[in-house]
């Protein structure tokens, strides 16, 4: 065991294909945030809201006002550095930084994606991506190598592994695979589409779409490894993607993952992607074909391969930590988040928040929207977490506002998956008297429904 | 290339896909016709809506008139009357801020209340006022003409007093039912010409889609105008002790049931695709939720928010005409019907827009 450890450890390959997916990721990530810039969401998501919803541990992480435009600059710049290879080690820890500081100021807008994409670019600060076809190899023979070690290639197809098949597992479950929910109330809505808008409200369809996407996700990893099968896998990746950017408002992921599962294929595909680049830019890849191969030192390589394990061993622990808790994870979603759920449920709720002046006793009723934005509003609704970190913010706000040591209750109601909306939170509870922790929330109403499965 | 191979594979596949679909018949009998529903609200609800509006407007505009020119108590009491026409058939047609409506902000300056007496009395006085600045809104539309024609004095002599001693008042109060015709001409004459087939042909299925946002804004309507506005606000649902005096049409004070009933048979009609005139009812939320519920979703949604709606009716029922001596007299009935609103606003704005696919206010941002 150990002796096949260490041989896979020896084993290197070209640097090409982590090259071209370093080139790739820059330009996707550069994309994306001009995308996000140009639709104004910078000032909309971070800047204009009165408050924001913060991560457990991260409260610290807020926005910097309009300096919060500097962030995003920073990072666009951090992406183009990446895409080049130029000061690579710089770029790529500025990235993630950036990028991750983004994400934590408000969980409002948490998307697995922007989870993926700081995973991603914390790896990557530890692989050897700018070895290759990059400025900073281009101007130091010493850094210029034609052979990496294969595990720090391997490194990024096993985050996209993870990511596919437990997106996969997640959909093993009755909700998805017994009642097609919740494609069953998202596919027949886009009746519209040309082609095959008429195929959409079929029966048929909708648990064809479901089968087929909770199989695609299981098996697509393997169907990439496996190479006999690459080429079908890639065919069915950009379809799948195509389709779900289609049906779906997921923005700019769907590209990305097509992209990111390049890094599949031979290194001579890549070295032909390289090679057309270089000719693009009146050059070539020739310097780069040194023959040299990246060896680490013994600690170096031993420190890297713990630290990887280690994120490793997390990545495919973590997700299963809904386990611990009692309840349908679904409606508490206690361990929802960071564990690849993607499209499982149509959530939709109420909240309605009643502040109690301890002293008088007096009443009164909050209209949400003069706290929060309509996205928000909406987010907050139907997560139990959100609804508690806003009756501490309530309470501060009317505690300011001259109420003695104010109550603060809410009458909520969520409807999961096309199911009749149910009261959600305990109406009698006083959620200032609540804690937020990894404890399981008690306060939450029981679902009185199962939905089997992982 | 092989990438280039491989996409030029892949079109021509879903191309093949598509076509070979096409190809089948298509008999559309179990997809819902959005297009009829849009025509259907437009042709027999809106459009009737604005202009039977539009036409009180006229009366109340030409009432005005009368009154500024020969302010008796007689002309006061025509000026009432075409007031209090206006100002119903007015809560029949403010769910629909969409289009023009919406670019105008016709509610806004329609029918904001409580009015800024202060305001008001400063811009007749000064004479210097600009009624198309969102800062005028406070005093302007049906409240601030319910001020001056039952708000101004304690009786109806000392009223027109004030109109025959200072020209001014009559001149603030036709400048006022002008601007209100002004603005309803033109969201109807937007509707008839052109923004009809505008409307009825975007039933597509995107946030922007005249489904979507015409549901969401009779949404936002129901919650902050019809639920909050008439009865939360004012019975204190949102401050720690009722408002009385925000009431709407304060000054007339028996009116504001009326203006509720008036805006809640309004909203129920519209849901059920009730025809303006009351001949008939077409294609509505009604029916697209008896569509998804013949498809296969378990509830029936559609009996159950008529029956909140009727359980709404029956507590207002219960109400004083003034809604101002029922918060003084007795708040508690008030309360009782705000319950029972805000038990529709889970199942219209949940359970409803969750079956019928409906984005709640056109959250622009990505999804998982």
């Amino acid at each position: 065991m150990s002796t096949l450890i260490s041989n896979y450890i020896k084993k290197t390959t070209r640097a090409a294909p982590l090259a071209a997916f370093r080139i790739l990721f820059g330009l996707m990530m550069l994309i994306s945030i001009i995308r996000f810039w140009s639709y104004g969401w910078v000032a909309k998501l971070y800047i204009n809201p009165k408050f924001h919803f913060t991560y457990y541990g991260f409260e610290w992480v807020q926005p910097i006002g309009e300096f919060t435009y500097l962030l995003f600059v920073i990072c666009a710049l951090s992406s183009i550095g990446i895409a080049l290879g130029y000061k690579y080690k710089i770029s790529i820890i500025t990235f993630f930084l950036t990028f991750t500081y983004i994400e934590l100021m408000d969980k409002t807008t948490y998307l697995n994606h922007y989870y993926f994409i700081s995973l991603l670019s914390f790896i990557m600060i530890f692989l050897p991506a700018s070895a290759y076809f990059s400025l900073d190899a281009k101007n130091d023979p010493s850094k210029r190598f034609e052979y990496i070690p294969q595990w720090t290639t391997d490194a990024i197809k096993l985050l996209l592994c993870i990511v596919y098949f437990y997106a996969g597992l997640a959909k093993l479950n009755s909700d998805w695979l017994i009642h097609a929910m919740p494609l069953k109330i998202w596919l027949p809505g886009k009746y519209d589409l040309p082609i095959i808008g008429d195929l959409l409200h079929k029966t048929w369809v909708i648990y064809a779409f479901s089968w087929c996407g909770a199989l695609y996700d299981l098996t697509i990893p393997f169907l990439l490894i496996y190479k006999r099968t690459r080429l079908v896998a890639f065919i069915l990746v950009v379809i799948f993607h195509v389709l779900t950017r289609v049906l779906f408002p997921i923005g700019m992921f769907p590209y990305i993952m097509i992209v990111s599962a390049l890094i599949f294929f031979d290194a001579s595909v890549h070295q032909k992607l390289l090679n057309h680049l270089a000719s693009l830019f009146k050059t070539t890849t020739g310097k780069f074909n040194n023959g040299a191969t990246l060896h680490y030192k013994l600690l170096t390589s031993k420190l890297k391969l713990g630290l990887l394990s280690i994120f490793f061993f997390i990545q495919l622990t973590f997700p299963f930590r809904h386990l611990a808790y009692p309840g349908e994870l679904f409606w508490t979603e206690e361990g929802y988040r960071f564990s690849w759920r993607v499209m499982l449920m149509e959530k939709a709720g109420i909240a309605q928040f009643k502040i109690v002046d301890s002293q008088t006793g007096e009443t009164q009723h909050v209209d949400n929207l003069e706290h929060l934005t309509a996205f928000q509003e909406k987010q907050m609704a139907t997560q139990p977490d959100f609804i508690l970190e806003y009756a501490h913010y309530l309470k501060d706000y009317y505690a300011a506002q001259g109420k003695t040591d104010p109550k603060v209750y809410v009458e909520s109601y969520v409807a999961l998956n096309g199911r009749r909306s149910k009261p959600y939170i305990d109406p009698t509870v006083n959620l200032v008297k609540q804690r937020d922790s990894f404890k399981p929330k008690t306060w939450i109403l029981p679902f009185e429904d199962e939905i089997k499965g992982f | 290339m092989k990438l280039l191979k491989i996409c030029t594979l892949l079109i021509s596949g879903l191309v093949f896909w598509a076509c070979s679909s096409d190809e089948e018949p298509q008999v559309n009998t179990d997809n819902f016709d959005r297009g009829a529903m849009l025509a259907n609200w437009a042709d027999n609800i809106i459009i009737p809506g604005y202009t039977s509006y539009t036409a009180s407007l006229i009366t109340l505009d030409e009432a005005s008139a009368v009154f500024a020119e020969t302010s008796t108590i007689e002309n006061l009491e025509g000026l009432r009357s075409a007031w209090l026409d206006a100002y119903t058939l007015w809560q029949k047609v403010s769910m629909f801020e969409i289009g023009k409506a919406e670019a105008i902000a016709l509610r806004d300056f329609t029918n904001i209340y409580p009015t800024n007496v202060e305001t008001i009395e400063s811009n007749i006085s000064t004479g210097d006022y600009n009624l198309e600045l969102p800062s005028s809104r406070v005093a302007q539309g049906f409240p601030a003409i319910d001020y001056l024609i039952n708000g101004l004095a304690s009786d109806d002599a000392l009223i027109t007093d004030k109109f025959n001693q200072d020209p001014k008042y009559g001149t603030y109060l036709k400048a006022l039912t002008s601007r209100l015709n002004t603005l309803a001409q033109e969201v109807l004459q937007d509707w008839e010409t052109g923004y009809r087939e505008a409307f009825i042909s975007n039933d597509g299925s995107s946030a922007t889609s005249s489904v979507n946002k015409l549901v969401n804004d009779y949404m936002f309507y129901y919650e902050k105008f019809l639920r909050a506005g008439k009865i939360g606000i004012p019975a204190g649902v949102f401050s720690n002790t009722p408002l009385s005096d925000n009431v709407e049409a304060f000054y007339k004070n028996d009116a504001s049931k009326i203006l509720f009933s008036t805006a809640l048979d309004a909203a129920q009609g519209f849901f059920n695709g009730d025809f303006y005139d009351g001949s008939g009812s077409g294609i509505s939320l009604d029916d697209y939720l008896e569509f998804i519920h013949s498809n296969g979703s378990s509830e029936d949604l559609n009996t159950l928010i008529n029956n909140q709606f009727e359980i709404s009716r029956s507590r207002s029922q219960m109400l004083n005409d003034s809604f101002f001596l029922q918060i003084e007299n007795d708040n508690a009935l008030m309360l009782n019907t705000y319950d029972a609103l805000q038990a529709n606003v889970v199942l219209l704005k949940v359970d409803m827009f969750q079956a019928l696919n409906i984005k709640v206010d056109f959250v622009d941002a990505d999804g998982d």
